[in-house]
Parts: C-alpha cells; structure tokens; sequence
C-alpha cells in the first residue's frame, strides 16, 4: 500500500524506537504534523523557540542512549535551530534534525520561508541530506539515525521538501545501512596499545586526561578499571566530568582554564599521560608550546584520526572506540603483570597531595552575601549528588562543574564546545524526560536564563518538574570578570540593568518562584524547592549573589598551565616550583 | 610545500561543496581543483593542490577523509606520480610575432587550435611549472586571454586509486 511521504517519516521514527520527537510546526511541515497527529507510538513535545528543541532533544540524547530527533518547519524554523545543531555537533551528539522545506519545484527560487538548510548547516553537522525523491525517504532517515550515532557521533539534517512529504510510495524501511564511503573504526591498532602499555608502566609521573568521548563512548566503567587498577591520579575536563568519579580520591577536578591547581600542575608537569577520548583544546591545555615544553610521551585515544596530532603531537595516536581500547589495554596490562613502579607513583602522588592542600577551590564565606559557589555546594548536599545538572554558560557554569563533583557519566549536561548560553532549561526539560525519575537541576545566570525562559511555559505543559538555580549577580559574570582582570574594570554592557521580576515570571507561567537574598536561607530555601510537596512541581530560585565573585583558579590566555591566576588565599603561599629530576623514589 | 591530494567521491549534489566548504571553514588553501566523473558514474575524482606544512596536510587528509561522501584520499606525492594541466591561451598573432609564436608553441609541444588573422589559441598540456615557463617565455603583452584547468594526477606505476 503507498503512504505519503510524512507517514513515511512517522513510520521510520517508530522503526527507530524514538519515543520523543522535539518541534515546533509551520507550513513546510504541516503534512508531518499531521501524520503526527494521527499515532501514538511516540510524542512530540512543543516547545516555544525552535533552538529548544533541539537544545531539548540534544539533552535528551546526552542522557540517555538514544539519538534526540528534533523537527522544525523551513526558513525561520530552520535558521532558529542552526544554533542548537552546532551546539550538538560541537560536543558530539547523536542527534536527527528534520526540517522542513518549500517544494521542490520552487527550492532556488526564493520561495516563501525559504533557505538553504543543507547549505547553512553543513559546516556544523555530521552529516545532512535533502530528500528529493520520496522513494529515498525511508533510507535516508535510516542513514541519518546511523551515521548520527556511530564513530563519533554528531548531528545529522535530512531537509525534507513539503512536496514530498505529500507525495505517495511504498514503504519499506531498511533493516540496516553500508555506507561504502563510511566505515567508523572500533578496535585499536593492538601494536599501539602495546606500545602504550609500555609507556604506562615505565611513567614516572603518569596521569590519565579523560574527555567527553569517554562519556558519549560509554567508556566510564573502563576508564575506572584503568585508574583503580593501576592507582594513577586522573582528571575530566568539562565535557568528561562524571566519566571517573568526581567524589574519589584518585581525581584531582577538572582540568584547564578554570581546573583546580592539582590538575593542572599534574596534566603540565606528568611524564606518560593518557589521554582519553579528549583533544587537548585551546581551554584545556591553552598554549600547546608552553604545555609541551616540559617533555612528556603522550597516549592519545580517540575514534576520530583528525582530532589526534590536531593541536599536539603524540607519541602514541591510538585510533578507535575509547571503550574497546582501554579495555584491550587493561587486559593486555593485566595479562602481562604491568604496572607503574610503586616508589616513583608514591612518590608522585606525595607531590600532588602536597597540591591539592593548597585546596585551590577554597572561597572567603560571608554571612552576608550569597556565595555562588556555596549555592552549588549545598545543592550538592541536599541532592545527594544525584542529580543530573545542566548549565548554561559563564561563571556559574564553571562553579557548577567546580563544586558538583559528578560521580557518573551523564549526570553533567552542558554547552563545553559551542558555548550556547540558553541551553539549560531546555536542556533541562530534554533530560527530566528521558529521566523521568531523576531530579534535573538548571544551574543558570539571570543572563542566560533569559535566552531561553520562554520555555518555562513548555516545562508547564509537559509537566517537567526541574529546579531552576538562577546564580543571579546582576552582571554578565564572566564577561565583568574579564572586563575586571583585562580592561581596567570598565563594564562595557555586562551589567543587567532592569531585570524583570524572576519570582513573578515564573507564578505567571504557573510555576513556583524563590527568591533568596541572605546567605542564611540558602540551605532552606533549596531544601524547601526539593521537598515531597514540590516533587511535581517546577521552582525558580533566584538566588540573589555575591557580585563581585570571580571564578578561581584561572589561566589567562597565552598563559601555560602552571601559571594559574590563583584564588586569594593562596596569593601569598610561597610554592616551591616543581623539580623535574626531583627523586621520587626517596620520597616516602 | 606543495601537495597533490586525489580524492575519490560520491558524485552527489552537494559533495564538491562540502570539500571546499572545508577548506575555507579551516584556514586551508587550494591551489588548484579540478573534478569529474570516473569511468563508474557513481563517482567523481577531484585533484587538489594545495601546500602547508607537514601537520597542516595530515589534518587535510583526516578532515577529508571525515567526510562521509569521501571515499578515498591519497596524497599524490607519497610516492611518484605524474601530474598534467591543460592550457588555452588565446594570443595575439601578427605580423613577425606570428611566426615567432607558432614555433614557440612547437618548442612547448603545444598545438594551435584556433586560428583568425590577428590571433592564435594554443593548447598546452604538461606539469603546472611547464605551463607557466610558457607564458614566461612569451612577451606577455600579446597574451589575451589564458583559461587553465588546474593540475590533474595520478600515480606512476601499479599504484592506483579505486575503491
């Protein structure tokens, strides 16, 4: 029997097992949103801006194992969501945009809400697609769901015309795909890894660097085994929190810009490190010359070649699934007795210790103001550090990942790569879906909230009972601390000036609005948001912050990893500088 | 220095775009691109020069490589390979500059392909640095018009490209 083409759509989604398709209709699209209408299997979420839905199926991809599917309309539809694609493509998330498009007779020629989608998007997807022939329909769709989760996953657009969404055909949906031209790898080159089993066992200093490609890889458990295994000091960058415990021993924090002292000394002073499904980007390691200067042999796993020998050379490129090759190396390692000697790690774990007192991440507390990073601190209390965060951008993005030590993969959603202020919330009401049992946090600013508040009202209809933690300190935060630090305190348009009533925007979208002005009703108040008797329910807090805070540590640009602007407290500490021929071995 | 990449793709709408859309999103240059369709209509075969350092062409090899329509590349000068470029250079033929002309096109092993009173269109085919010895050679103020198709290569030999 033929179907039209929008029934062939629906249909493909079901086969995919899509559960939530995230959208917003216009007139391209109108077919789809009919067929929609007419099934059941999966629901499709409304949301108020179309780079919410794809904020909102990006999260819901990154929390769970599914690919997110977003569907927006031609023209404005699509340019809204481009943000939310590059958002995606930038921390590699599997995801399936559908857009539609004028007719294809009138593609070209400037046809109402026309745009090049495919065009527009191809330099921050995965892959894209134009549909042209509905009797492509059903395997492009299958082709896009495979291309977007495999090898390192990314976003991928089929534009579909509105001409063939209404025309007929029959529909058969592949059971699987090749792509001649598309073969992701899965397994390491077994000489590199023993080369890098080697490395490991003959390191001095070793440290293990893990990456959001150890989350999306779902390699956490591996790279835990690793760490455990062979008693190595380790860290997760921004995108790799949770990867490894941030509550053990064994991590010292995250890493680069904004890392915690130990990190950083460790990542620039090490002699063999792993990096795991990482790609020691400009935040991370910022000057490579400065970073390699002091001499290291580096292990760089990865599932993608052109992110190896991208900005640092390697001594030891290992391509392929993170999971798979870290799991071949702790066979290897285990199988073949090797393991670091145990002088020289005591003796490299005395030097970290000697670090982490310093305790880089230590605030002056005030009974006067809010501290934001206490905020952070006691949610993490009253959450039992369960709960899965997403962020916005800016400086209570980094108090987020400083003082939340995530302890599982998944739990810690946010923009790292394209940096989207606006992603939270919806990010937020992506991820409570797809955990509907899970207590989903928004730690956001005043600034980036409002970037995408109005889905405050898609959180209502879809009954999405997220914690909104508004760190509100009435500047753009971290654009006045680099107007601080860099250009002689002049706050060139980073102070909010009228900003709207939060607990009032939040009642009249029919939530429940905070707002904490005195430090003392901090633990309150959020103890209040998370009770049984507001499970249901979504709360704004606005918690009215210490303005002057800055984030800490922090490394200005063109400064190495060891040259961290220090917190306060340890301005005044004289650090012996690191020795590298210090004898490790007479340490303990 | 200066490289030959021979790339072997899906001939699809929208795959040249996405090779050259790469290069300028990531700061690369192209020297020179030629393309078309192989003896299987399914493919095309695209000749890029560009030049960079070392890293710079291993990164364009692995971004390349990235895309999914992208079937294969290889770096021409890994090993040996021959290179042709084609030229039409439209000049002006008269009077004792027209003798002169024709027998410099012999000297370059070119062929006159065109013919009016005051002009001579020559063929030129050979290695991109013969091509530019010949408009060298000649007094530039009699060229017109030069239309060159960009360097085409392959490798000498056993070594093929095919899938």
């Amino acid at each position: 029997m033929q179907i039209s083409g929008a029934e062939i759509l629906v249909r493909s989604l079901q086969a995919e097992g899509v559960e939530f398709v995230f959208g917003y209709p216009g007139g391209a699209v109108l077919e789809i949103y009919d067929a929609i209408f007419r099934q059941q299997e999966f629901k499709h979420v409304l949301v108020r801006h179309e780079q919410a839905a794809v904020h909102a199926a990006d999260a819901y991809s990154r929390s769970c194992d599914k690919v997110g599917v977003a569907l927006v309309t031609s023209g404005p539809g699509a340019t809204n969501a481009v943000t939310g694609i590059a958002t995606a493509y930038m921390d590699s998330v599997p995801m399936v945009v559908i857009s539609g498009q004028v007719s294809t007779p009138a593609i070209g020629l400037d046809a109402f809400q026309e745009v090049d989608m495919v065009g527009i998007t191809r330099p921050c997807v995965k892959h894209n697609f134009l549909v042209k022939d509905i009797n492509e329909l059903a395997t492009t769709i299958k082709k896009a769901f495979y291309i977007a989760a495999t090898g390192r996953p990314g976003p991928v657009v089929v534009d579909i015309p509105k001409d063939v969404t209404q025309q007929l055909a029959e529909f058969h949906y592949p059971e699987s795909v090749s792509i001649r031209s598309y073969v992701p790898v899965t397994r390491g080159h077994p000489g590199q890894i023993k080369k890098a089993a080697s490395l490991l066992a003959e390191a001095k200093r070793p440290y293990i660097y893990i990456g959001g490609g150890a989350v999306q890889g779902n390699a956490s458990a591996e790279v835990t085994e690793l760490v455990r295994m062979l008693g190595l000091p380790c860290t997760n960058t921004l995108m790799g929190l949770g990867a490894y415990p941030g509550d053990d021993r064994q991590c010292l924090g995250m890493l680069g810009m904004h890392g915690t002292y130990e990190a950083n000394m460790a990542m620039q002073y090490c002699d063999v490190l792993i990096a795991v499904g990482a790609r020691f980007d400009d935040r991370v390691i910022s000057v490579p010359s400065h970073f390699l200067a002091q001499p290291k042999k580096i292990v760089h796993i990865d599932i993608d070649p052109s992110s190896i020998a991208k900005r640092v050379k390697v001594d030891v490129p290992i391509v392929g699934d993170v999971k798979h090759v870290l799991r071949d190396l702790i066979d290897l390692m285990k199988q073949n007795g090797q393991r670091p000697d145990a002088a020289n790690l005591a003796g490299w774990w005395k030097q970290i210790e000697q670090w982490r007192s310093y305790n880089s991440l230590l605030y002056t507390p005030s009974t006067e103001f809010i501290k934001p990073q206490s905020v952070v601190q006691k949610l993490y209390e009253i959450t039992g550090g369960d709960a899965i965060i997403t962020s916005d951008v800016g400086q209570h993005q980094m108090w987020a990942a400083q003082y939340y030590p995530f302890k599982r993969p998944k739990q810690w959603l946010n923009s790292g790569g394209l940096g989207t202020m606006g992603f939270g919330l919806p990010a937020a009401i992506g991820a409570q879906l797809a955990n509907p049992n899970a207590q989903v946090a928004c730690i956001t600013g005043e600034g980036s909230i409002q970037m995408n508040i109005q889905e405050l009202s898609t959180a209502k209809q879809y009954h999405t009972p997220v914690k909104v933690i508004a760190l509100n300190n009435r500047y753009l935060g971290m654009v006045r601390q680099w107007q601080e630090f860099f250009y002689g305190t002049r706050y060139a348009e980073s102070y909010m000036d009228a900003l709207p009533d939060f607990v009032g925007i939040a009642e009249a979208y029919g939530h429940v609005g905070m707002k904490i002005e005195n430090p003392a009703d901090v633990e309150g108040a959020l103890r209040e948001a998370f009770s049984p008797a507001l499970k249901e329910r979504l709360v704004f807090m606005d918690f009215r912050t210490d303005q002057s805070e800055n984030v800490f540590p922090m490394i200005q640009n063109g400064k190495g990893l060891d040259q961290m602007d220090l917190p306060p407290h340890m301005r005044e500490l004289q650090i012996a500088p690191f020795e590298n021929n210090r004898d490790y071995g007479n340490m303990c | 220095m200066r490289h030959i990449l021979s790339i072997l793709l899906e001939n699809e709408a929208g795959a040249l775009s996405r090779v050259v859309g790469l290069f300028s999103a990531r700061a690369y240059n192209i020297d020179s691109l030629t393309v078309s369709t192989t003896e299987d209509p399914t493919l095309s075969r695209m000749t890029i020069v560009t030049h960079g350092s070392d890293e710079v062409i291993e990164q364009i090899t692995k971004q390349l490589n990235k895309l999914i329509e992208v079937v294969k590349v290889i770096d021409l000068n890994e090993s040996d390979h021959i290179e042709r470029e084609m030229m039409l250079i439209k000049v002006r033929a008269t009077g004792k500059d027209r003798e002169e002309m024709k027998r410099m096109a012999d000297i370059f092993r070119g062929r006159i392909i065109d013919v009016t009173e005051k002009t001579y269109t020559i063929e030129l085919t050979g290695t991109s640095e013969k091509l530019g010895a010949f408009i060298e050679a000649i007094d530039r103020s009699v060229i017109l018009e030069t239309v060159r198709t960009g360097a085409s290569g392959i490798g000498r030999g056993e070594r093929i490209l095919k899938i």
